[in-house]
């Protein structure tokens, strides 16, 4: 008997429900019922937000006095472990400069989305700050670079065969990250983040896993997602080349004793070229004249190999994997319909539409992986360039693409040992 | 050596220009980008007609219980006896045994108001968001449940990882200050007058077609 009433309600409410109207009718209260309140707890103020970016100034401010005037590797440790905590631990990581790069892909691409004014300040201040003084932010600001420097026990040389090609991936892992971004297809960098979930305490256990393999290659290896993985960095190489007021060596005259070059972690210190090793002269014009032209051709090439994966690229987005999934059960390839398409269904929304979102988004893809493809190729070709062009280098440099500006290595001078301890010539700085 | 000072300073120079200009293109595209809006946080939520309650919310969320839960709109609630909400299809009897409810927690407190009214709340700390009270009820009810993101729990991860994998793609980016998408009336008025004057409403997404609940005019009051 229950059964069949029940049966009823649900025969007369099927209508009322494709109808959009409501299935029961509002209850009169005659005994002066109050409906209850709705709480709506309220995000993090807003107000906090602009504390993150005063912090994220301060601590950029105090990373670049540390590492460029002050030159104290020791106090730079104590930053390092404020920032892990403000930064990693207290904000969990989110939102971060490395990301920030998706919201302004996001904001460019869709005019529905603003980009928030925290995500702006996050993206443009590091750079700024490298555009000045180098790498600074990667020394004592990033929480990610944080908690890598923290681990570093026993430092190892990454071979420069390997270190090259692997050093192309922040690039292309940047032009990957911009083009699913622009078309809103997914947050990649955050997805592949090996660090979030310790700063969240908590996550899959996949990204668990894979956080504390990253975290254990980092013990012996410096920096491995900050060399080859980070899509900012990308961005910091090309800007701190350029910074005015620089981390540099010592200003004694360098006793070549390598020990600067020892102590870098990262590979960033070039010792100085031997003279009898330089190739005759004609012979790398000539290798440079055929990279020269091989650049274009690798351009071209990156570009066709993109737009060809286009198809691929573009399922990551939710809109085309429904396109695709609706046009299968319309043309009856597949059986059945998955909760993707009951939600499709049940939005009364004329498929035609559909399709002709997802051919939008397509079109985009169709671009954007070509602009990829062809990314990749200028990548690959430019560091074919620099590679082939041999600078002649008389005394110790730092690579300042590659610095991360952390102060391991005139921590480890002996002139700048001695310096500080009087012996030497004490110097102001002349660049000021 | 007197040539040397002169090309340390045009380089100087040009690096100077080059940091300048880098300085005025990146500062003009993101304050471009950011006033557009009034640059505020946003902020995730779930928007109640579009999602399916396929139980996804309890499961993909980085934390655990999720940041998800239900809310009951008690303004469209009929206040059934027999609510589809709380009781299951399959069950033993009309009481309030946790074998005839639906909520895997017993995280919905029945209680009686007058005959034949009863009412529905949710214990919060006991719902895990799984939805299955906003099946119920939007499948046999007025959809009075709906799953919705709590700000006082959530991280507001810029990559939401039940966004990700939400089979409706419910999830939309609110602003900050407006962090919740109930079919109450005053939204809803609000959203249609928007739509007469052809304006946006960023409280909430574009109808774009879809089918709403009005809420406007079945009250009497």
């Amino acid at each position: 008997m229950r059964r069949a009433s029940a049966g009823v309600v649900v025969l007369l409410a099927l209508p009322a429900v494709v109808l959009a109207q409501e299935a029961f009718p509002p209850p009169d209260f005659t005994t002066g019922y109050q409906f209850p309140q709705i709480t709506t707890p309220g995000p993090r103020e807003q107000i906090f937000s602009y504390v993150d970016i005063g912090v994220l100034v301060l601590t950029l401010a105090l990373a670049t006095y540390l590492s460029i005037w002050k030159r104290s590797r020791r106090e730079l440790v104590v930053l390092v472990i404020f920032s892990l905590a403000y930064f990693g631990f207290y904000r969990k990581g989110c939102i971060c400069a490395i990301g920030a790069i998706q919201n302004v892909a996001l904001a460019v691409g869709n005019a529905d989305y603003q980009l928030p004014l925290v995500a702006a300040a996050f993206i443009l201040l590091p750079l700024l700050f490298a555009l000045f003084f180098g790498r600074v932010f990667c020394a004592a600001v990033c929480p990610l670079g944080a908690i890598q420097d923290i681990v570093l026990l026993r430092p190892i040389k990454v071979p420069g065969w390997l270190e090259s090609p692997l050093g192309l991936m922040p690039f292309v892992y940047l032009g990957a990250a911009v083009l699913f971004a622009y078309t809103d297809s997914a947050f990649i960098i955050c997805q592949h983040d090996p660090f979030v979930a310790f700063f969240r305490l908590g996550g899959s256990t996949a990204m668990l896993i894979f956080g504390a393999a990253v975290l254990l290659v980092a013990t012996v290896v410096g920096r491995p997602y900050c060399r080859f993985a980070c899509p900012y960095s990308a961005l910091l190489r090309m800007l701190a080349p350029l910074a005015r007021w620089q981390p540099y060596l010592t200003r004694e005259e360098c006793v070549q004793c390598n020990l600067c070059a020892d102590a870098c972690p990262f590979g960033a210190i070039k010792a100085p070229t031997p003279t009898e090793d330089a190739p005759p002269r004609r012979a790398g014009k000539g290798t440079l004249a055929g990279l020269l032209v091989l650049l274009p051709l690798l351009v071209v090439m990156g570009g066709l190999l993109g737009w060809a994966s286009s198809p691929v690229l573009s399922r990551l987005h939710y809109k085309v994997r429904l396109a695709e999934r609706i046009w299968a059960e319309e043309q009856g390839t597949v059986e059945g319909t998955t909760d993707e398409s009951d939600a499709f269904y049940h939005l009364i929304v004329p498929s035609a539409e559909l399709y002709r979102e997802a051919g939008q988004i397509r079109g985009r893809f169709d671009t954007g992986s070509a602009l990829l493809g062809a990314w990749v190729g200028l990548v690959i070709g430019v560091r074919l360039i620099a590679m082939s062009v041999r600078r002649r280098r008389e005394g110790y440099e730092i690579d300042l693409a590659a610095c991360m500006a952390c102060g391991r290595c005139y921590e480890s001078c002996p002139l700048e040992l001695a310096r500080k301890r009087g012996d030497g010539v004490q110097y102001a700085q002349d660049k000021l | 050596m007197s040539d040397k000072p002169r090309k340390q300073t045009r380089r100087e120079f040009i690096a100077d220009g080059a940091r300048v200009v880098g300085l005025l293109a990146v500062g003009g595209t993101l304050g471009s980008l950011a006033r557009r809006g009034e640059a505020q946080d946003t902020v995730w939520q779930i928007d109640p007609d579009k999602c399916i309650a396929c139980g996804n919310c309890a499961t993909e969320c980085v934390l655990t219980p999720s940041a998800v839960k239900c809310v009951h709109e008690y303004e469209r609630c009929g206040y059934c006896e027999l609510c589809f909400g709380f009781f299951e299809d399959r069950r033993i009897g009309d009481d309030e045994g946790a074998e005839n409810q639906r909520c895997p927690t017993g995280a919905i407190r029945r209680s009686f108001v007058e005959e034949p009214y009863y009412e529905y709340i949710i214990d919060e700390p006991k719902c895990i968001g799984c939805g299955v009270c906003v099946k119920g009820c939007q499948a046999y009810g007025n959809g009075a449940l709906i799953l919705q993101v709590r700000h006082d729990r959530c991280l507001n991860c810029n990559e939401c990882a039940i966004a990700a994998k939400c089979p409706a793609d419910a999830f939309v980016r609110v602003p900050a200050d407006r962090p919740y998408l109930l079919h109450s009336r005053a939204q809803a008025e609000e959203l249609e007058q928007a739509d007469r004057q052809g304006q946006k409403y960023t409280g909430r997404p574009a109808a774009n077609g879809r089918e709403r609940r009005p809420t406007t005019g079945n009250r009497a009051e």
